[in-house]
């Protein structure tokens, strides 16, 4: 039991650790978590004529995330260019979390099986990209798959193709896009799981007359799913919020959700429709970090 | 044994495939940092060695003021955000956990968890109400906008320093009769040091890398170079873009560099 003078003392390391807290708070609560709650606010008031709104209540702007009124007769039709650029939004993140698994995962186990000198300068080549201004990664991107870019100058110049392959501007040249800015993000927690992977298990499994892919297979991806589900979310996340690639790479035509909010924003359309939008974005995003809580405490939790 | 489990953990073709994959996230950035030295006006043709878009670049006023800018609002970020970030990790840590410290910590780090876009759609909102009321139009905005996402860059390397950080020196301290306050100064802030320098260093790389927000929250001419950058695209690219980006990468290597030097484990 607690005497009263610990139980004082620990009320006022409590009250501490709150007025120590409170600077932050306040910076955060003006400059990021305060104006989230304006979006809430606003998907649910009436679009002004030119841009911002008007404040009576509606619900056109959820309504219209996925309809249109039809503008003769005002009935409800499902809005075939919205879900096409949700299905190219949704469709894109998953590929290219697929992608850079694909990549990232070879990536990640050959750094945990550097030996201990190497692995840390692997570690930190994976880094740099990762800290390097997307904007700057994007054009290095658009510099090599442009139409008369370096990659089609080298198939030409090789024979490879007569023509210039046409990349640049279609989803293809999003989805690499992404794929390149967004690797790092899986391959960090990738290596953070296979680097404490037990390789003596491998042995284990060798010596059971396992395959290789069997091993891979039943040892391996089993005990480093954390990890998996930890870097698929954290790919998943930003590419189904990305604005600045898919306009870069994208070109304006092949719009996902992100570009779609400030269209409905800066061309003064919507705004409603773009709060409702948001908001719909932050929630996806929310249930998806909340999947990757569970999974990162079960991956810390060796008997979950 | 080193060498053993060497072997044991190598597949056929991982090793392949990870080298190509270093390749690859490497050309496109050796491709932009080449053309930033290329002679003629094209990005993508060779022709000759030259600084001249360097010159060109350092000559353009607007990137001049750009830069400026960035580095202004930078500065100003890093200092704030690892200031109030310091405060926090000192509350968050090393003390009983209390009522509301997962809230905190949540709320500390929501900037990493909430998409950019909607962030910047937001703050372009509230921050137009205040500018329509107020009529002040200056970088007070971007500054603010940055300082509070640059908070959670900043706040958990210095919070990984502090949970690795010894008590017993700060509890010498006062059984020789050192004021709290004192303790604080000579003892907490000096061990401290590696870890506040590192997080101001990241908070000052993310908030010079920021697109989106500034992008969102800027008044009339007041690109920062990132925002410049974007909105050369309408126009036909020149190496001038690659040699401010080339200049730009080059700073965040330096820092990077300087940052896992800081925060390197020494065993």
């Amino acid at each position: 039991m607690a005497s009263r003078a610990e139980e004082r003392m620990q009320r006022q390391s409590a009250r501490n650790g709150w007025l120590l807290s409170l600077p932050a708070l306040g910076l955060l609560l003006i400059a990021a978590l305060g104006p989230l709650l304006i979006i809430f606010v606003y998907s649910v008031l009436t679009p002004g004529q030119y841009g911002n709104v008007v404040w009576e209540f509606s619900w056109d702007g959820w309504v219209s995330i996925l309809f249109t009124r039809d503008i003769f007769d005002g009935t409800l039709g499902l809005a075939d260019a919205h879900l096409t650029i949700f299905w190219r939004s949704v469709s894109l993140s998953l590929m290219t979390t697929l992608a850079t698994f694909a990549l990232g995962f070879p990536t990640a186990w050959f750094i945990a099986t550097r030996p201990p000198r190497q692995r840390g300068l692997w570690l930190f080549l994976i880094t740099i990209p990762f800290w390097t201004n997307l904007l700057i990664r994007t054009f290095a991107i658009n510099e090599v798959i442009r139409q008369e870019g370096v990659l089609n100058t080298f198939l030409l110049w090789t024979g490879v193709i007569e023509r210039p392959l046409s990349i640049i501007y279609t989803d293809t040249a999003v989805l690499i896009g992404m794929a390149y800015v967004y690797l790092p993000l899986m391959v960090l927690p990738l290596f953070a799981a296979i680097d404490r992977f037990d390789m003596r298990l491998l042995e284990a499994g060798y010596d059971l007359y396992a395959s290789r892919w069997q091993v891979l297979r039943r040892v391996i991806l089993p005990i480093v799913k954390p990890g998996i589900v930890a870097g698929s979310i954290l790919v998943f996340v930003p590419s189904l919020g990305a604005y600045v690639t898919p306009r870069v790479l994208g070109g304006g035509k092949n719009m996902m959700i992100g570009n779609f909010i400030e269209l409905q924003f800066l061309a003064g359309r919507n705004w409603p429709l773009g709060a409702a939008l948001s908001v719909t974005l932050l929630l996806i995003v929310t249930a998806a970090l909340l999947i990757y809580v569970r999974a990162a405490n079960r991956g810390s939790n060796p008997h979950g | 044994m080193a060498e053993r489990r060497f072997e044991i953990g190598r597949i056929p073709g991982f090793a392949t495939v990870a080298v190509a994959t270093f390749v690859m996230l490497y050309l496109p950035i050796a491709t932009l940092v080449a053309f930033s030295f290329n002679e003629g006006n094209s990005i993508a043709v060779w022709e000759g060695l030259s600084l001249h878009w360097y010159r060109e670049a350092w000559d353009n006023q607007a990137v001049k003021d750009a830069t400026a800018r960035s580095l202004i609002i930078a500065v100003c970020a890093a200092v704030i955000s690892t200031t109030v970030a310091t405060m926090a990790a000192l509350g968050t840590t090393r003390r009983a956990k209390f009522r509301g410290e997962t809230f905190i910590y949540v709320a500390i780090n929501q900037p990493l968890m909430v998409p950019e876009i909607v962030t910047a759609v937001a703050l372009m909102i509230f921050f137009g109400m205040i500018k329509v009321a107020t009529g002040y139009q200056g970088l007070g905005y971007l500054i603010l906008a940055h300082s509070a996402f640059c908070i959670p860059f900043a706040y958990l390397p210095i919070r990984a320093r502090l949970e690795g950080m010894d008590l017993s020196l700060e509890a010498a301290a006062s059984d020789l009769y050192a004021t709290p306050w004192k303790t604080f100064r000579h003892v907490t802030l000096p061990l401290l040091g590696p870890g506040i320098l590192a997080g101001a260093m990241l908070a000052f790389v993310i908030s010079l890398d920021d697109v989106i927000i500034t992008e969102f929250v800027k008044s009339g001419g007041q690109d920062t170079l990132p925002t410049y950058m974007l909105g050369q695209l309408r126009r036909t690219m020149t190496p001038e873009v690659n040699a401010i980006s080339t200049a730009l990468l080059a700073l965040t290597v330096m820092l990077l560099t300087a940052f896992f030097l800081l925060t390197r484990k020494r065993d």
